[in-house]
């Protein structure tokens, strides 16, 4: 489904990616890890095409096109969708409205159906139940005024919407107390089904036994220099980022002796 | 392309021009011209008295041409055209007998006015030019005894209401337009809302200037009486002309006890072109009279056109309890000016008022705010809120804010607050992510800024106004 | 009323001829006066017709026969006799005094100043390192941006003064400039043109304290300007207490240029003065300069009091902040305008601005004017203005405590002028302010509960 191929990003003039190798079939889901200033949310930002982030160098095919030839909004429409660690607020347009534009406007690409305002009504009550919000959320503006735990669970229902075939979750635990965190997490695995994939962004090991991964990739100075299975999030979480530093062992999920 | 360029692709779909014979009198302005324009209406004695007195005063006032943000190049009031009207029968006993081209230019500006294809729900004063030529609906409003027809009409019809009223909110001498209008002013919509009536229907008035050498200078005067309640609105564009064509409305509101009068308006005239060759000068002067205790008078405008807007629609609080309201949304693009604003005067006890404005600059355009809450020593526990709010697109505009708060009364609560923003690059970025295109997720963002002046409108006119601003919204229009 | 204005202009032109006969000053600041007094002499003081002095009227100024002052003759004050009042404790030793408008060497106090140059503006002119800057200060706006009240001070200011702290220097001691009124026998009002140009080098840091008293009350005028140019990083503090006498009328220009990352912060009081107008400017024409410009009038019985202040964001990522607070008794009467300039490309600008006023009677009036002039597009300004009195649920809920009405009345409104008060850093300054204010208030309760 996905390729990057020795992906280089820089913004501001500083490179922050310097080499990323990745590829993520239908199915599968990959915890991308790492400590602060990694690159981890820019890979996050790059995939989804966040006009801040300039790519320098390689290349990532999504079904084989070039991911990075197109638009954010025609990733959107073929199926990225990315949700954000510090989700935006838009006052005044409410989030029943924004997500109808956004429904219909994929429809649109796929040549399907587009819902009136009653139809996409029922649509969004049902997806809603998934993340457990309440119907007041709707007509109230995009993010405005929810709380850090509100927005997620926001995130979550968009993407349950959309329904897309490449989710990204960007540090989506981050600032979730841990009622929030099942629920959103909750809502992850509900949508998951073997046509797609999911890509989770976090910093903490947490995330990762509500989501549980099929690969574990270690980010470091832009770089990954770890990969393995499910265990390698528990090893960091009793480790620490700081053993990697020293000439992380790639490809394997072996101790290594610090 | 930039969110500016967004803008300023939208294109300007009224700006064709109606292939009709009409008839004009000889350019220039003296006596002798007032005394045309009456005579043409065949009007009584004391409308020309008050034309003439009007014009007397103009003479000795100056034209405000430097107004503290805004310069335009001088009018020649006499290269300018007083009156011109398509040429037919005087007086129609019905529709039928309107020039088909009249209907066929109000129908593609979206206003039908043949019996079959009228709006449900909404009265339509047609004005084309220096006349009105049609008004709908006039027989069922006169039913439960609602008086809407063309100015022209009421001074023939209904004098003595008119003689009560007219000049009675601005004075002819008020300002140097208003009294230009005043001398001069062809017609215009006149509404009585009899006393404990409840308008069954929107009235509204489109203006529509087809003429290039002409000015338009109407006149509205809405008279709500005790308990009376009327919902107005206004709509107006012209074609795209090379010269600036001045129009210098005034409008008059009278609301008596009770009364609530809510007047809204579509602003859509030619604008010029994006190097600000041509478009309207919009002089115009609007004023209410909050007459009555707990009266209410409710301006919401839409600015979206013109080349200069000044305009102020304002509220004289001079019954008790009564409530003056201002929301406004002014769009500016290209080589666009808008000075607009609002004045409350607070005379009687336990006044409020509110004013929520919306401006967005673009291009290398100008937006101003510019208002006046005064509250006078006799208005005790006046309240004002006022919230300006500017966004600009690009760094070649500007927006300003001037509001002027002048406090007499120590029991009274004034409150103003002001921002600026702009479209962030992280909120286009979340839209799109979400698969909405860039010129849509604008839109979004531009129409959420003017929320809370859209929740004002009336629905069919929030459906234009939100299609004006170059918005796609729900799929509602086209 | 032709005989007054003649009148007028022949004290005015006078003090103009006895200046000229000075000698020493170079030949270009001669031509200076003589301009400005010509420029004045075609606009006159304002009137109420000019957009910026819509609300105050200078009508009174205009009839009164001002002497202006130019020299120090006449004057009984000393150390010893009336001016030690006027002293805060922290600048015991580092005081600059003026009497009706003349630097006075004798009567200041500077042993607590090293490493700063302060000398008379006259002397500082035949230095000419210092003359290039001084001269940029004195014509500043000559073309003719200047109001007559500015060009009258250029025409007829005697003996100013030049201060500059030197690269690095950060003083820890603050400086007071101590502005005194004193009658001049046998002659009519006196007219004091006070004229100052601050300048703080590279990297500097000072406080500078500008205060106007008087020794009795009385009829008088100043009419001051006030320069200060920070270069790079300078860091400066500035407080400007206005407490002239009840007869007074007091106007004022203070001019700030802000330099490369310079940060200014400033607070006026005004109490003083039957009329007060002061114009404060602030360019920042350079990267990254900051300020605060706060104020707090207190006015009552007829007295009129009026701010107008320029907040100039020329140059990307700079920050002002802005609070002004009014408190009107009596009869009075407040103006504040407020300009938040943003000019175009001053991106990443910060500005916030903020006027509250509070009317304790009801026949005081203000007119408040907070303007946002916005010519860039990624900015974030916002400003607010605020007219009200106490709010009765406050005072409910104090008297509720057992306190009594006019008690409550008085907490609440010294709680309303608390917020500008408790940032100033000069201690004897605020509990100045905190004395006046409970002072003041307490007087009025008499009339009011």
């Amino acid at each position: 489904m996905l390729e990057i191929r020795n992906l280089h990003a820089s913004v501001d003039g500083n490179e922050i990616l310097k080499g990323i190798n990745l590829t993520i079939n239908k199915g599968e889901v990959h915890a991308i890890m790492g400590p602060n200033g990694s690159g981890k949310s820019t890979l996050a930002k790059v995939l989804a095409g966040h006009p801040s982030y300039e790519v320098t160098g390689g290349e990532v095919l999504y079904y084989g096109k070039n991911l990075l030839d197109m638009s954010p909004d025609e990733r959107a429409r073929e199926g990225v969708f990315m949700a954000f660690q510090y989700p935006v607020e838009v006052p005044g347009v409410s989030n029943a409205q924004f997500l109808r534009l956004a429904y219909n406007e994929k429809q649109k690409h796929l040549g399907q159906e587009e819902l009136d305002p009653l139809e996409f009504k029922d649509l969004l009550k049902e997806k809603a139940a998934l993340v457990e919000m309440d119907a007041s959320f709707m007509t109230r503006s995009v993010n405005e005024g929810f709380s850090g735990g509100e927005k997620k669970r926001n995130e979550i229902l968009q993407m349950a919407v959309l329904d897309p075939k490449l989710s990204v979750l960007d540090e989506t635990d981050s600032g979730l107390d841990i009622d929030a965190l099942r629920i959103v997490a909750g809502g992850v695995n509900k949508l998951h089904d073997p046509e797609k994939a999911v890509i989770v962004v976090t910093h903490y090991q947490r995330l990762l036994n509500y989501i549980v991964p099929d690969f574990v990739h270690v980010l470091s100075a832009g770089r990954i220099v770890k990969e393995g299975g499910k265990e390698l999030a528990l090893e960091l979480e009793e480790r620490g980022y700081d053993w990697l530093k020293n000439g992380a062992n790639k490809h394997t999920a072996a101790p290594v002796a610090s | 392309m930039s969110t500016a360029e967004i803008l300023g692709n939208r294109e300007y779909k009224y700006g064709w021009v109606t292939d009709i014979e009409s008839e004009t009198i000889p350019r220039g302005l003296s006596e002798d011209t007032v005394r045309l324009i009456s005579a043409k209406k065949d009007e009584p004695e004391w409308m020309l008295e008050f034309r003439l007195k009007a014009y007397r005063n103009w003479l000795t006032m100056k034209e405000p041409r430097k107004w503290p943000n805004i310069e335009y190049p001088e009018v020649d009031f006499q290269d300018m055209i007083y009156y011109s009207a398509p040429k037919q029968k005087a007086t129609k006993a019905s529709l039928d007998e309107v020039d088909p081209e009249l209907l066929r230019t109000f129908e593609k500006l979206g206003i039908p006015l043949s019996e079959q294809k009228q709006l449900a729900g909404v009265a339509v004063d047609a004005v084309f030019d220096s006349v009105s030529v049609a008004t709908t609906y006039k027989e069922k409003l006169r039913k439960v005894g609602v008086i809407f027809c063309s100015f022209s009409e009421a001074v023939r019809e209904h004098p003595e209401i008119v003689r009560k009223y007219l000049g009675s909110v601005v004075p002819t001498n008020d300002n140097f337009y208003a009294a230009l209008n005043s001398a001069v002013f062809s017609d215009g919509s006149f509404c009585f809302i009899p006393k404990g009536v409840r308008c069954p229907m929107e009235l509204s008035t489109y203006f529509r200037i087809n003429n290039s050498e002409s000015g338009q200078f109407e006149r509205t005067l809405i008279v709500a009486e005790e308990s009376a309640y009327v919902s107005y609105l206004e709509g107006c564009t012209a074609p795209k002309f090379d010269r600036n064509q001045l129009h210098a409305a005034v409008v008059e509101l009278v609301a008596l006890d009770d009364a609530e009068i809510k007047y809204s308006t579509v602003q859509n005239w030619y604008a010029g072109d994006e190097d600000g060759k041509g478009g309207i000068y919009n002089f115009v002067t609007k004023r209410g009279k909050c007459a009555g205790r707990n009266s209410k008078i409710s301006w919401t405008q839409v600015e979206t056109g013109s080349a200069i807007t000044w305009k102020y629609p304002s509220c004289i609080l001079l019954g008790d309890n009564s409530i003056g309201e201002f929301y406004s949304v002014a769009l500016t693009n290209h080589a666009q000016e808008a000075d607009t604003g609002t004045k409350m005067i607070h005379l009687g006890k336990n006044t409020r008022s509110t004013i929520v404005s919306k401006g967005i600059a673009a291009g290398r355009a100008n937006n101003s705010y510019r208002g006046l809450v005064k509250i006078m020593p006799k208005a005790e526990n006046a309240r004002n809120y006022t919230q300006c709010d500017s966004m600009l697109i690009g760094s070649n505009c500007s927006a300003n804010t001037f509001p002027y708060i002048e406090v007499m009364n120590n029991t009274s609560r004034v409150e103003h607050e002001a921002s600026t923003s702009k479209i962030s690059e992280e909120q286009l970025f979340y839209l799109m992510q979400r698969g909405i295109s860039q010129e849509d997720a604008v839109s979004l963002i531009i129409n959420g800024f003017c929320k809370d002046v859209f929740l004002q409108l009336p629905m069919e006119f929030a459906v234009e106004a939100t299609r004006l601003l170059g918005l796609k919204l729900e799929g509602a229009v086209g | 009323m032709v005989t007054e204005l003649a009148n007028e202009k022949s004290a005015y032109s006078s003090a103009l001829r006895d200046l000229m006969k000075v000698s020493g000053e170079p030949s270009w600041l001669r031509e200076l006066r003589g301009s400005s007094f010509d420029q004045f002499e075609r606009v006159g003081f304002p009137g109420v017709e000019q957009e910026e002095w819509k609300y105050t009227n200078v009508a009174l100024i205009k009839r009164t026969n001002f002497t202006p002052v130019v020299n120090s003759n006449g004057t009984a004050l000393s150390k010893r006799n009336g001016l030690a009042p006027f002293i805060y404790d922290e600048t015991r030793d580092s005081t600059f005094v003026f009497v009706n408008g003349i630097f006075r060497d004798d009567l200041s106090s500077c042993n607590g100043l090293s490493g700063v140059v302060a000398l008379d503006l006259n002397d500082a002119l035949q230095i000419s390192e210092y003359e290039r800057v001084i001269r940029a200060s004195l014509e500043r706006n000559a073309d003719g941006d200047n109001n007559g009240f500015e060009l009258l001070n250029t025409a007829l200011f005697a003996g100013g003064l030049f201060v500059k702290i030197p690269r690095g220097v950060n003083l820890s001691t603050p400086i007071q400039l101590q502005f005194v009124s004193e009658p001049v026998k046998g002659e009519s009002p006196a007219a004091a043109f006070p004229r100052v140009l601050i300048v703080g080098e590279e990297n500097s840091a000072a406080t500078i304290i500008e205060s106007y008293r008087a020794t009795a009350e009385g009829v008088y005028l100043t009419n001051a300007i006030v320069d200060i140019v920070l270069d790079e990083g300078a860091r400066f503090q500035h407080y400007k207490v206005q407490r002239e006498s009840a007869g007074a009328s007091h106007i004022a220009t203070t001019r700030a240029d802000l330099g490369p990352k310079a940060s200014y912060d400033t607070t006026t009081i005004n109490f003083g003065a039957a009329l007060s107008r002061h114009d404060i400017h602030v360019t920042m024409d350079h990267e990254g300069a900051s300020c605060s410009v706060d104020g707090l009038y207190m006015v009552e019985g007829s007295q009129h009091t009026d701010t107008h202040s320029v907040i100039d964001h020329r140059q990307p990522h700079c920050t002002s902040r802005q609070l002004y607070k009014g408190i009107l008794d009596g009869k009075s009467r407040a103006v504040f305008n407020g300009k938040v300039f943003v000019r175009h490309g001053a991106q990443q600008t910060d500005a916030q601005q903020t006027n509250k006023n509070l009317l304790l009677s009801s026949e005081a009036q203000i007119d408040t004017k907070p303007q946002l002039e916005i010519y860039a597009d990624d900015v974030k300004c916002t400003h607010g203005a605020a007219v009200g009195q106490l709010e009765p649920d406050e005072l409910f809920y104090l008297e509720s405590r057992g306190i009594n009405p006019a008690l409550a009345k008085n907490m609440l409104t010294y709680g309303f002028a608390g917020e500008v008060i408790e940032k100033i850093q000069i201690e004897s300054i605020r509990r100045e302010l905190d004395e006046a204010v409970l002072n003041r208030l307490h007087s009025d309760l008499t009339i009011d509960v």
